[in-house]
């Protein structure tokens, strides 16, 4: 096992940092308010959440991703490790792909989610919502692989919305069109390469373009040219917000606690719990939470995540989830989806309920000009995502 | 499908063999397998230079269990004892030694108040330390309220701390986890005393006097019934015996046959791979080899969950303990001790301040330059292990840190000097004596018992890594992750010495769980 040496950025806990494409994002921040992100300073929103929300789902928007916490993993064996990091059987993401995964502890309670890029053969990046290396390492002991976080060294945008394949063909990416949804490929681009791939986070057409951070400004500038005339516009975490609502993807420390950040137990939650049993193989004969997930299949889970569609226009923050008169849950995420043209949530419900059709109510509390009013909206359960175009899997992409 | 009722045994130690005897006897197919070219891992006698032969691991038996001596009839399978009920005697270098007797301790200027002392600390160590015996023979319950047997189990120890009455259990709870540094100085006035007491916490760990955990240790050594006995011919005549009552029974015990790997598919043990390449397969794997080892070089990291690895990979098993073995031309000549004295269990620990100091040195990665140690020259009651007139003198010194900063082969030499000199000091001119030297450091001995970390407990015996948490929660009660796979080792409960209890009780749960699966 081996692991880079600890740099300044590594203090992460008491410093922030501007991300690689700050010149650039901090004369665009038309508000001047910055949040942190991870190790950066991240735009809330550059001018108007909402404007910045339209312009991914009918042109296309930039959001730069570089916070996101990636780990680069090689060696013999990188194949082996992953495998028995997360639940997912990894040898199925071939490389040239991308697969999303959880990772759980012993006890089966999902530590985090992320993306598994196959670069190369044997040559592996997840990317993870939560700072993860210390578990990374621990993993490490036995095999012969090198694990290193490299945040800091890969500037990344996402480029999402129905133009945003159109920009990368003006950009000079030719043949991108091409590319299936969850690929990847390296282009070359200003002396350095460039990988592209066909992720993210909206539900929509879209692409994450990641590269060396020295030439982060390059790509930026380029892919702003080559956006002008299809409606490009940087956007900030507040749109991302609502656009992974809709698209139905939860979120680490949103709808779920990491469990390796949780003291109590009944507060983390299982892969089925989230709604993600998709993303176990028990066919793998090892993986951290193996045995304690094949017993909770056995048992029965606590809880399950759920969609609602929910009556009324008011968006159900943070409101309990009852059957009648009995508290079952709680939303974890809410909005009114412009789209859907619904007030829609993720919740989290006792596992007995939830089932596609069913029917729930939430507790709403909301105010007007100060004054706080309630009501209990009915809420039905949905099995599908609330926004989910063709256009996002279509292949060759389409130019709109 | 694998044959459940075909047992495997890595490792012939002492309770290897005792599992092996125990399954045997309850009619299981049983194969050990023992790396060395003969039985007894830790516990083994052998030459260590012509005509000379010593117990080359332990040498002096003080804790094993009464039950399976008799359940095993290890006297009939040819154990007897040379020495029995030894007393400990701590050296000056004056001459003006004590005498350590049962509750008794004499010398020349013991005062009165500190031989009412001993009384009184024997009689309290004594009823402590039964507490802790009395958790030996159990199978460690887990901490958890749907088991029948767990709750029978906790309420059991439970009860046995409570009914020692108000005072005494108050006393129990306030220095189980402390230190012997303060305990000793409470209750004695002679420096010698405290020194050699002290030893009772910190022999064949990584601790000092002063360290939390040594009272705990202590306990630990006053658990057995028996008093503190030399096998005649050696410790390796008790693991002779044992394996004599295993085979009785008709267990298997090869030597000579090193395990290459433990051999495993979807979570299930299917058998062993040897060294030299033969598969054999069994239902049902039981290692008597420390829990780093099982797990790590037999079994592999990789095929266990993350969290386990690394509960594993934090047991403290650093050995700090040496063997040195002296083969002496004639009698070895302590100032002060007639021939019997001389046979006895001896200590140099002349102060508790000085045992302090010697592990100070093994904090900071090097040897103690003023070593203690425990002495026993079992020539001087079995005239099998040495030539007429000759001796053999078997000592644990410490403080011998595994890593140490110079490295082994460096500091040898020098520190075997270093024993001799400090030898001499008590018995001038043994110097002269010494036909032969063999130092088994904590590297030596990873190296001939195959202990990880060199540490012969398996494991240091310490609260958090006792009962249910030994070697690691989640491998407690003798299993592992791995279904069939079992330990049987002193990294179990109840840990180290010869005991045997771990492999009696390991082959407890392996029948128990066998009768569960009949079900």
């Amino acid at each position: 096992m081996r692991t880079s040496p600890l740099t300044a950025k590594d203090h992460h806990l008491n410093t922030v940092f501007p991300s690689p494409f700050h010149s650039r994002t901090e004369p665009l921040n038309k508000l001047k308010i910055w949040a942190r992100w991870g190790d950066y300073l991240s735009a809330p929103a550059f001018s108007c959440s909402s404007m910045e929300y339209f312009a991914c789902r009918s042109t296309c928007g930039v959001f730069d991703l570089s916070a996101m916490v990636k780990h680069r993993i090689t060696g013999p064996d990188a194949l082996a490790y992953m495998n028995r990091l997360v639940t997912r059987e990894v040898s199925k993401i071939k490389p040239g792909r991308v697969g999303y995964t959880v990772w759980c502890t012993d006890e089966g309670q999902v530590i985090d989610d992320g993306t598994i890029f196959h670069l190369r053969e044997g040559d592996y990046r997840l990317c993870s919502q939560e700072h993860q290396i210390d578990w990374l390492m621990a993993n490490a002991f036995g095999f012969d692989v090198n694990v290193v976080e490299d945040t800091h060294d890969v500037a990344a945008l996402a480029l999402q919305g129905p133009t945003s394949c159109a920009t990368l063909k003006r950009m000079g990416l030719s043949g991108i069109e091409n590319m299936k949804l969850f690929g990847l490929e390296h282009y070359p681009f200003e002396g350095t390469e460039l990988m592209v791939s066909r992720t993210g986070f909206t539900g929509d057409l879209g692409y994450e373009l990641w590269i060396d951070k020295d030439y982060a400004e390059v790509l930026w500038d380029r892919l702003f040219e080559a956006g002008e005339l299809h409606g490009i516009k940087p956007i900030g975490e507040e749109a991302l917000g609502l656009l992974r609502i809709e698209a139905g993807y939860i979120q680490a420390g949103v709808d779920f606690m990491p469990a390796n950040e949780t003291v109590r137990a009944s507060h983390t939650r299982s892969p089925f719990e989230l709604g993600l049993s998709w993303l176990v193989h028990f066919d793998k004969p090892v993986f951290n939470g193996r045995k304690a997930l094949l017993e909770e299949k056995q048992r029965g889970s606590r809880y399950q995540q759920v969609r609602l569609d929910i009556e009324g226009n008011k968006p159900a923050k943070d409101s309990y989830v009852y059957k009648g008169k009995k508290v079952i849950g709680t939303v974890t995420s809410a909005m009114w989806s412009p789209s859907a043209k619904a007030s829609i949530a993720l919740a989290s419900v006792e596992a007995a309920y939830g089932k596609p059709g069913e029917e729930l109510s939430v507790e709403i509390y909301y105010q007007r000009e100060l004054k706080w009013n309630r009501v209990i909206a009915k809420a039905t359960v949905v099995k599908e995502a609330f926004y989910d175009p063709p256009r996002r899997r279509q292949t060759p992409a389409g130019d709109f | 499908m694998t044959d459940n009722n075909n047992i495997i045994i890595i490792g012939g130690g002492h309770n290897g063999l005792v599992c092996a005897a125990y399954l045997a006897k309850a009619g299981k197919q049983v194969t050990v397998l023992e790396a060395a070219g003969q039985i007894g891992g830790a516990a083994i006698t052998r030459e260590f230079a012509p005509g000379f032969k010593v117990s080359a691991g332990a040498h002096l038996l003080n804790l094993l269990d009464r039950d399976i001596s008799k359940q095993l009839a290890l006297k009939s399978h040819g154990l007897k004892m040379a020495q029995q009920a030894m007393n400990t005697i701590a050296l000056d270098s004056g001459g003006k030694h004590l005498t350590f007797s049962g509750n008794q301790v004499s010398g020349e200027d013991v005062s009165a108040e500190d031989k009412a002392a001993m009384v009184e600390y024997h009689r309290f160590m004594t009823r402590f330390a039964g507490v802790i015996g009395g958790l030996h023979k159990q199978v460690p319950p887990r901490i958890r309220l749907d088991k029948r047997q767990d709750l029978i189990s906790l309420a059991k120890t439970a009860w046995s701390v409570r009914r020692m009455g108000k005072t005494d259990m108050r006393e129990f709870l306030r220095i189980a986890g402390i230190n012997m540094y303060d305990i000793l100085k409470e209750n004695f006035e002679h420096p010698m005393i405290r020194g050699a007491l002290s030893l009772d916490g910190v022999l064949g760990s990584f601790l000092g006097p002063r360290s939390n955990n040594s009272v705990f240790c202590a306990l630990h050594r006053w658990s057995g019934t028996d008093g503190i006995n030399v096998a005649k011919g050696g410790m390796g005549s008790v693991t002779g015996a044992i394996a004599e009552a295993a085979r009785q029974h008709g267990a298997d015990i090869r030597t000579s046959s090193p395990v290459a790997r433990i051999l495993m598919e979807a979570g299930q043990v299917q058998g062993v791979e040897l060294e030299n390449g033969e598969q054999l397969q069994a239902g049902t794997v039981v290692s008597n080899a420390d829990p780093k080892t099982t797990f790590f070089n037999l079994l592999g990291a990789r095929h266990l969950e993350a969290g386990f690895v690394r509960k594993v990979q934090n047991i403290r098993m650093r050995g700090n303990a040496s063997k040195l073995h002296l083969a002496l031309s004639g009698p070895p000549g302590f100032t002060g001790l007639d021939e019997n004295q001389s046979g006895e269990r001896l200590l140099i620990a002349p102060d508790i301040e000085y045992v302090e100091r010697a592990f100070n040195h093994a904090k900071y990665g090097e040897y103690s330059a003023q070593p203690v140690a425990e002495i026993s020259i079992p020539s001087l009651g079995d005239d099998s292990l040495a030539p007429a007139g000759q001796h053999v003198l078997s000592a644990i010194v410490q403080y011998t840190p595994y890593e140490l900063k110079a490295g082994w082969p460096n500091a040898r030499q020098a520190f075997i000097d270093t024993t001799i000199d400090l030898i001499e000091e008590y018995a001038p001119g043994i110097r002269s004596r010494v036909l032969h030297a063999e130092l088994l450091t904590p590297v030596d001995i990873e190296r001939e018992f195959r202990i990880h970390g060199g540490h012969w407990h398996h494991g240091e015996l310490a609260l958090d890594q006792f009962l249910m948490m030994r070697p690691v929660p989640g491998s407690a009660q003798y299993q592992s992750p791995i279904d069939g796979l079992y330990l049987c080792g002193a990294g179990s409960h109840p840990g180290g010495g010869v005991m045997g209890s771990a492999g009696r009780n390991a082959a407890n749960v392996i029948l128990a769980k066998g009768q569960e699966i009949q079900k």
